[in-house]
Order: structure tokens, then C-alpha cells, then sequence
């Protein structure tokens, strides 16, 4: 059994989330007649989750070091509609409305980091009062909508594909496919890394075979996720890009900086962390600044796919972030959480929407069934944890 | 047992008709730990009774046998209360039969009012309906027992812990008190506070209330008790008859140290250097009681290669002191200079006194100490993240070196660094923590309690290492609530009291009966401190 877990790398339970996910895949393709994993369908999967893993990677974060934020959705609200009036009302170029996105995505941050940080009120108050403070400006602002169908490169954001300049190979888009042997390459190239690293520092290493076999099924996975968008209509969405960045950093940040691992002695042990000598109070503060960052973001891909900037757009936002840490693993009292498994939880919830869907489930219905979800996850983790004898 | 019994120490006798309380022969083992060996304890009904002891002798233990906290069956022995024997399966049990425990921290809810939490759990209501008249009625005559003016409406929070004391008082009183048992209630409490305490336990007495008192304040227990049983070891030493037999605070310290000293501690030839740290003056407030004073006015040195020693009874202030010395990690109204290598190096963060060169290795591992969901490398890293990153980017390989060195060269019991923390023993658990600090290159090590909770064995590993920092030219300042520990590990020790430096002893000169005394010494006493 011990070699098993090896050969896994020792984290089961991440494993148990990607089994869900496997699970989930194969029972909608086998439910929509295998329409689940046609390329069109992928492709729109990834579009309209888009949203959920950017905000996910700063939710995470946030819970992780203890707190929660409710406010997301509203700030996503807010942005959009503010870069919407940026382009439309003042005809500011779209990259310009962007970056002065990402730039008011901060200031809300800082602002609610400062009560966070520096006066102490918990972050589900200072949340609750965004949540309802950003959404009353977002409609204050916008109005209905305000539509922005004169900034094709803004609307390409989420619903264009990578300009094909490669052309075609049995009918696939070679953009994609080199896409994909690049993300393969870089896998081998950093898992190798890693174990040298490693070894050159005279530590134990996970056996050769153990890390071979991890590569061989990430790189099947990749290439068959490759493939596949290869054939769809338009090749790699633009919005996988950006995702991809996002989890890249984020997953270096949480990991390999001095910023992740004080998020994790916090919520490990904030008492511990004070005495360690973490500044608290600043990390508290640009906790909240980054997801700032990331909401605006998420509000660029939002708006961009609705084609217009909606003072409802981004409701319940924050509730499909929160789940997916939740379902990928993240820690209800703080302190435990990777990128990767929330990304996993994002795209359980992703693969439920579009799966139901596809089967034309009503709406109400699908509520009830990720509720569910949800829950069993949580109380699966739980039970996992509890039989592991760890907490 | 090293310590002869006195002739005029009252012998296991047979039950008198006046005992009201019989403890036979109490034996309580924990996984590894006796703490309490064949303890027999008898109390006559009307008396106060004073239990005393170092810290650690088993009072505590004792007294959680007695209230039903320890169930009957997890201890041996038997207790014998108004002839009767009994066996407890809970406090709501004892409390049954009359016997009431309060605790030293007060167990009230501090957002309700004075009389709800008099008749919390013990509601005055009628199917489950409260009657608040006959609620703050009846709490309004239970709290001119006490002799408490306040309202019985007045909501907890709002009065100090002298008047909370009485509300818990009162609240035994409720529940019709046989007998009273009060651990350390004055050591909180303010001198005003205290007499007023001490005096109506006196008023319950002439009403037949029995009282067990348990204190660290031997003049308290001089002036007050009838009787007094020394523990020590988890061992009954023996009973003074207060009024039969002038006994002196000395006596009473000698039978609560009394104790031999084997080779428990590895040797070290102390190569001690110049000074490296000397703390002036330093004042600390309690953080929420802002007018009371914790730390008042210490001074100690420090100097390189030299292991000092800071005693101090429960609740004396040691913590205190060097959490608000490592950059203010405790207490409100700090005022003080930490003076390092000649150089005001004060710190007003945790960052600044590690960065200072200080270090801090608490006494409670799991609540301040460590990370228990982190493995060991990241722990071990903690606190010197600067060490092994450049541009906040941190070196993983260098992390895991670093966790790897240490996992060797302080022997902790791990397969690899990976392990969480939490599924370490508490003696590895202290090296991780130890590691922590080592690694952040400080030259001036507080180790509070660093033996605290950990076997034999380990405890050994512990001192050689802090005799092989010692050697290393760093300077060790070492808390601990064990005499025997400072006086087999350090050079010089200072005793404080009631967070006032009241002694400092060399280690040729150190015995647990002078620290004892200083370590013991009031406030207003005139004693002259020798140096």
C-alpha cells in the first residue's frame, strides 16, 4: 500500500478529487451519448468556466489564510461595467480600459484589505458589505447594460480562438496541438527538474518509476485535451491562455514563494505565524489586493463574453469560487489548499453545468444537483480525514 | 522518600466523627506519568483545609480526582464524603453531593448577566420557561451573601476578576456547597480583592461551609488555614495542624522541595563570555486589564555561553516577560529598553527581535510553536523564510537541506522531512520547534518550558542540546516551572514574583529552598534582595 502511495506521490487525496472528476467525465459521456467530449463542447467548457478558476486562484488564497470573501461576484459586477463606460462612453482603447481594470480591481482590494489588515473587522463582514456595496454600484452605473459590440478585440477575449497560422492536420488545428507538446515538454522538463534538484541536495526522491508513470498519464491527459480542442471550431480559446497563466503563477506563488508559505503558516497556526515574525497584518492586506486583481480579471472574461457589460452580471459568482475550493480539497478552517485541486473542483462544477445542459436539465435542477455535490465532497474530505487519524 | 517524617505530623488516623472528606490512597496514571502515588487526604467538616505544592506536584490532579472531572475507574483508590463512599462519574455528581470546584480561570460566560450565570445550567424556571423575577431575586440574595453590591443584571464583562470570584462563589452557594475547593483563587486578584476573599472564606466557615484551598501564597495560607497538606511528587508529604504548631513559610517550603537530584542533566563546562543581552526596566500591562501590571519594572542580563535561568511560580510573569520582550508578542503599555551588544535594539514587532537576533521557543508548542498541518522542512524554515529565498522566490531544495540537517543533528524521529508535524511526538514536536529557531542564527535564545510534556528520555536530548548552543557562544535564557531543571542546567538564575525580578542566585549559590523564598516573596514585603 505505502508503495502505491509513492508511486502517487503521496497526496491520495488529490488523486481522489481527479477519480471524481473521471468519474463525473465518463458518466455525462456516457449520458449525452458522447457528447460531453466533443470538441465544440470542450472548447465552450473551458469559455464559460473561464470565470470560475481565476476567481478560484485568489479564493483560495483566502481561505487558506483563514478568511473568506463574498464579494466577488460584485466586484466583477463593478469592473466590467466600469471598462464597459471606459470603452463605450469614453472611447478608451480596449487594452487601456483593461489594464485601468486590473488597476481599480486593486484599489477595491486595498480597500478592503484595509479594514481587513488594519481595523479588524472580520473579512466575511468587510465581504458582505462589498458584496452589497459593488453591486449597488455596478447597477448604479450600468444601468441594464451597456452593450460593447464596437470592441471586437475585447469581445474575441472570450469567445475567439487563437488565430490559426499553422494550418491543418487531419483536420486539426496545429496551433493547438503544438500548444499541447509545449505544456507536455515543460511538464517533463520541470517534474525532472525537481527530482534533480533534489537529488543534488543529497535528499530522498520518489523512485524513477514512480515520477515516469505520473508523466505518461498527465501527458495521455494532455494530449488527448489537445487533441481534441484541436478539432474544434475555432482551435485554442484565448480564454485558455489566460486561465493557464493564472494557474501557472498561482501555482508558483502558493508554492514557491515567501508569500504562499506565510498564507499557509497563517492559516495553519496564526498564532504560531505572529511568533514566527509574519507581518499579519500586511500580508492580510495584499490577500485582498490580489483577489481584487483576479476579480477584475474575471471581469474582463465575464463581460467580454456576454458581449456587454450587465449590472447582474457576476451574481453568485463568489458561491461558484468558494465551491470549487471546497470540492477541490481547500480546508474550511484554513491552512490546507493547492491550486491544482481547486482547478479540479472548478472543473467538476464546470463539467456538471455544461454536461446538464447538453441533457437540457432545467436550471432549478442543476442547483440542486451541485448543491449536492457540494456537500458530499465536503463530507467525503471530512470522513477521509477522520479515518486518516490527521486531524 | 528522602524527607523523615516529623512526629508531630498527623498519621493516616482513623476517620474522626467530624471528617467530613476521606481521600484513601489515591493512585492516577496517565500514558508514562504517575501523578498522584497512594495520596490520602482528609478534611474535618467546618475547616479550611490548604493544599500546596510546587507546580506540577498533582494539587491540580487531585482536585480533578475529587470533583469527578477524572471519572471514577480512572483512578485508583477510594473517597470516603460524610461517611459514605462515593464514586463520580462527573462534576454535575460531586456537585450533587456539595462539592464545588472553581477553577483559576474563571469558567463564567462574560455576555450574560451576573445572575444568569449564578443559576447557568441550574436555570430557575418552570417547563422550561426561565422566571426571571424569581431569577434575579434569588441571585440578589446570594450575592449579599458574598457580600457583592453590584446588580444582578450587570453583565459579566463589565466587572473585574475580584468581583467575578465572588460571582462564583455565589454561584456555589446556589448549588448548596458542602465543600468549596478553590484553586489559586487570589492569583489574579489584587491585595484589596484578596483580604476581602480570604475573609468571607472565614464567613463560610462559621456557616459550615469546609473549604479547600489551594495556594502558591504561603502567608495567605499561614494566616487562613486550619490545616495543610504538602504534596509533592504526586505524593501526600504530610499534614501541619496550623493552630496546634507554629508553622513558619519556611517549613512549608521545605517539605514542598525537599527532593534529590540525580545525574539528569548532561555536563557542561561553562566557557562564559562578555555580555551579550541586558533587558532594563521592562513594564508590562495586561492586555485587557490595562491598569494591572504583569511585568513590573525586571532587569536581567545575559551573557554569551551562559544558561540563565528564570523562576517563577504560575501566573508570576515569566511568560509575560519574554513574549513582550520578543517584540511585544504580549501585553498592552510595554515600556523598557533591550539593550543588545551595547545597542538599543528594543524591538516593537516579532520581525524587528528576530531580525535583532532574538528568539523565542514557546512554552505551548501546539497553540504558538508550530504549523500542525505543515511537514517538518516548512516549519523548520518558518521563521528564517529570508535565509533561503531571493526575491521572495523561495529555494525548495535549500528548504529540505536545511530541514534534512536538522533532522539529523537534533535526532528528530522522522523517516524524512516530509512528515506533518502533527503526527510528531512532543519531544520531536520540541525539536522541530528548536530547529526553528537555531536555524534563524539568533544569539539569544528564550526557551520557555522547554521540557514541558515530553518523557524522560527525550527531556535528556533537549538539555544537551541546549548545553551544546550554550558552548556555541550563544546566550540561553531558560524558563521553567521545575527548580530541579534550572538548578541542573543553569549558571545563574533569577527568581520572579509577582512580575517583579525578587532574586538572583548563582548556580553555586542556588538551592530550591532560596529560590523557593524569593520566588515565593510578596509584593510589599521589606525582605532585602541579596545579590
Amino acid at each position: 500500500m505505502s508503495t502505491v502511495k509513492q508511486m502517487l506521490g503521496g497526496n491520495i487525496r488529490q488523486y481522489g478529487i481527479v477519480g471524481a472528476l473521471f468519474a463525473i467525465v465518463v458518466l455525462f459521456e456516457i449520458m449525452t451519448d458522447g457528447k460531453l467530449l466533443l470538441p465544440n463542447n470542450v472548447a465552450s467548457l473551458i469559455q464559460q468556466n473561464a470565470y470560475v478558476m481565476i476567481l478560484a486562484a485568489g479564493m483560495v488564497i483566502v481561505i487558506i489564510a483563514g478568511h473568506i470573501d463574498l464579494s466577488v461576484g460584485s466586484i466583477v459586477g463593478f469592473v466590467g461595467g466600469v471598462v464597459a463606460i471606459m470603452m463605450q462612453h469614453w472611447g478608451w482603447p480596449w487594452w487601456l480600459a483593461i489594464l485601468s481594470g486590473l488597476v481599480l480591481g486593486s484599489i477595491v482590494g486595498m480597500w478592503q484589505g484595509f479594514w481587513v489588515a488594519y481595523v479588524g473587522v472580520p473579512a466575511f463582514i468587510v465581504t458582505l458589505a462589498g458584496w452589497l456595496a459593488f453591486r449597488g454600484l455596478a447597477i448604479l452605473l450600468v444601468g441594464v447594460t451597456v452593450s460593447i459590440g464596437t470592441q471586437p478585440q475585447f469581445v474575441a477575449i472570450s469567445n475567439g480562438s487563437i488565430a490559426n497560422f499553422l494550418g491543418y492536420v487531419a483536420n486539426r488545428d496545429v496551433v493547438t496541438l503544438v500548444l499541447g507538446a509545449l505544456v507536455i515538454a515543460l511538464l517533463v522538463f520541470t517534474q525532472l527538474r525537481a527530482r534533480r534538484v533534489m537529488r543534488s541536495h543529497g535528499l530522498d526522491v520518489e523512485p524513477a518509476i514512480a515520477v515516469w508513470v505520473r508523466l505518461v498519464v498527465l501527458s495521455a491527459l494532455v494530449a488527448f485535451f489537445a487533441w481534441t480542442l484541436a478539432g474544434s471550431r475555432g482551435g485554442t480559446p484565448i480564454v485558455l491562455l489566460i486561465v493557464g497563466l493564472v494557474v501557472v503563477v498561482y501555482s508558483f506563488v502558493t508554492q514557491r514563494t515567501v508569500f504562499g508559505r506565510n498564507v499557509y503558516a497563517m492559516g495553519g497556526n496564526l498564532q504560531g505565524a505572529i511568533l514566527s515574525g509574519v507581518n499579519t497584518k500586511k500580508m492580510n492586506f495584499f490577500i485582498f489586493v490580489n483577489i481584487g486583481v483576479l476579480a477584475s480579471i474575471a471581469a474582463v472574461v465575464t463581460t467580454s463574453k456576454a458581449g456587454a457589460a450587465v449590472g447582474t452580471a457576476g451574481t453568485l459568482y463568489e458561491l461558484d469560487a468558494i465551491a470549487a475550493c471546497f470540492i477541490g480539497g481547500t480546508s474550511v478552517s484554513g491552512g490546507i489548499g493547492r491550486i491544482s485541486g481547486v482547478m479540479v473542483g472548478a472543473l467538476i462544477m464546470g463539467v456538471l453545468n455544461i454536461g446538464l445542459s447538453i441533457m437540457q436539465v432545467d436550471a432549478a435542477w442543476q442547483q440542486v444537483l451541485k448543491g449536492l455535490v457540494l456537500l458530499v465532497a465536503v463530507a467525503f474530505d471530512l470522513t477521509a480525514k477522520r479515518r486518516a487519524g490527521t486531524r | 522518600m528522602s524527607y523523615t517524617t516529623a512526629p508531630y505530623s498527623a498519621e493516616p488516623s482513623a476517620p474522626r466523627a467530624d471528617t467530613i472528606l476521606e481521600m484513601r490512597s489515591i493512585t492516577k496514571t496517565f500514558p508514562g506519568v504517575v501523578a498522584l502515588q497512594d495520596v490520602s487526604l482528609d478534611v474535618r467538616k467546618g475547616e479550611i483545609h490548604a493544599i500546596c505544592g510546587e507546580n506540577g506536584a498533582g494539587k491540580s490532579t487531585l482536585m480533578k480526582v475529587l470533583s469527578g472531572v477524572y471519572p471514577h475507574g480512572t483512578y485508583d483508590g477510594e473517597i470516603v464524603f460524610e461517611g459514605r463512599s462515593v464514586d463520580f462519574r462527573n462534576i454535575r455528581d460531586s456537585e450533587h453531593h456539595g462539592i464545588v470546584i472553581i477553577h483559576q480561570e474563571l469558567a463564567l460566560s462574560p455576555y450574560l448577566s451576573i445572575a444568569e450565570n449564578i443559576f447557568l445550567g441550574n436555570e430557575r424556571s418552570s417547563r422550561g420557561v426561565i422566571d426571571w423575577n424569581k431569577t434575579n431575586a434569588d441571585a440578589a440574595s446570594l450575592l449579599a451573601e458574598v457580600g457583592l453590591r453590584d446588580k444582578p443584571e450587570t453583565r459579566i464583562y463589565d466587572i473585574g476578576v475580584g468581583k467575578q470570584q465572588l460571582v462564583e462563589i455565589a454561584k456555589a452557594l446556589s448549588k448548596e456547597v458542602k465543600l468549596l475547593i478553590l484553586d489559586e483563587p487570589t492569583a489574579a486578584l489584587n491585595d484589596e480583592d484578596s483580604a476581602h476573599l480570604l475573609e468571607l472564606i472565614e464567613v463560610l466557615r462559621q456557616r459550615g461551609i469546609t473549604s479547600i484551598i489551594i495556594s502558591h501564597k504561603l502567608a495567605e495560607i499561614i494566616s487562613i488555614a486550619d490545616r495543610t497538606t504538602v504534596i509533592r511528587d504526586g505524593r501526600t508529604i504530610r499534614t501541619y495542624d496550623m493552630k496546634a504548631e507554629k508553622v513558619t513559610e519556611e517549613d512549608l517550603i521545605r517539605s514542598m522541595v525537599g527532593r534529590e537530584m540525580g545525574s539528569r542533566f548532561p555536563k557542561r563546562n561553562p566557557n562564559i563570555g562578555s555580555e551579550v543581552l541586558r533587558i532594563e526596566d521592562w513594564t508590562v500591562h495586561h492586555p485587557i486589564q490595562q491598569d494591572r501590571k504583569v511585568v513590573d519594572g525586571a532587569s536581567i542580563t545575559v551573557r554569551r555561553g551562559e544558561v540563565v535561568g528564570l523562576a517563577g511560580l504560575m501566573g508570576a510573569g515569566r511568560t509575560e516577560f519574554a513574549m513582550s520582550v520578543f517584540g511585544r508578542a504580549y501585553g498592552t503599555r510595554i515600556s523598557g529598553r533591550v539593550i543588545k551588544d551595547g545597542i538599543d535594539v528594543t524591538p516593537h514587532s516579532v520581525g524587528e527581535a528576530i531580525d535583532a537576533g532574538l528568539a523565542y521557543a514557546t512554552e505551548d508548542r501546539k497553540r504558538y510553536g508550530l504549523n500542525l498541518l505543515a511537514d517538518i522542512k516548512r516549519n523548520v524554515a518558518a521563521a528564517s523564510l529570508k535565509k533561503i529565498s531571493s526575491y521572495g522566490v523561495v529555494d525548495s531544495g535549500a528548504e529540505a537541506k536545511v530541514g534534512e540537517r536538522y533532522r539529523q543533528e537534533l535526532n528528530i524521529k522522522a523517516p524524512n522531512v516530509d512528515v506533518v508535524t502533527g503526527n510528531l511526538s512532543g519531544g520531536n514536536q520540541q525539536k522541530v520547534v528548536l530547529s526553528k529557531w537555531i536555524f534563524t542564527d539568533a544569539d539569544v535564545l528564550i526557551l520557555d518550558e522547554p521540557t514541558r510534556g515530553i518523557d524522560v528520555g527525550a527531556k535528556y536530548e533537549i538539555y544537551t542540546i541546549i548545553n551544546d548552543l550554550a558552548s556555541a557562544g550563544k546566550a540561553i535564557i531558560m524558563i521553567s516551572s521545575e527548580l530541579p531543571e534550572l538548578l541542573g542546567m543553569c549558571d545563574r538564575i533569577y527568581a520572579i514574583s509577582e512580575g517583579r525580578v525578587t532574586g538572583e542566585v548563582p548556580r553555586d549559590q542556588a538551592t530550591e529552598e532560596t529560590l523557593m523564598r524569593y520566588m515565593t516573596m510578596e509584593n510589599d514585603s521589606d525582605q532585602e534582595v541579596t545579590r
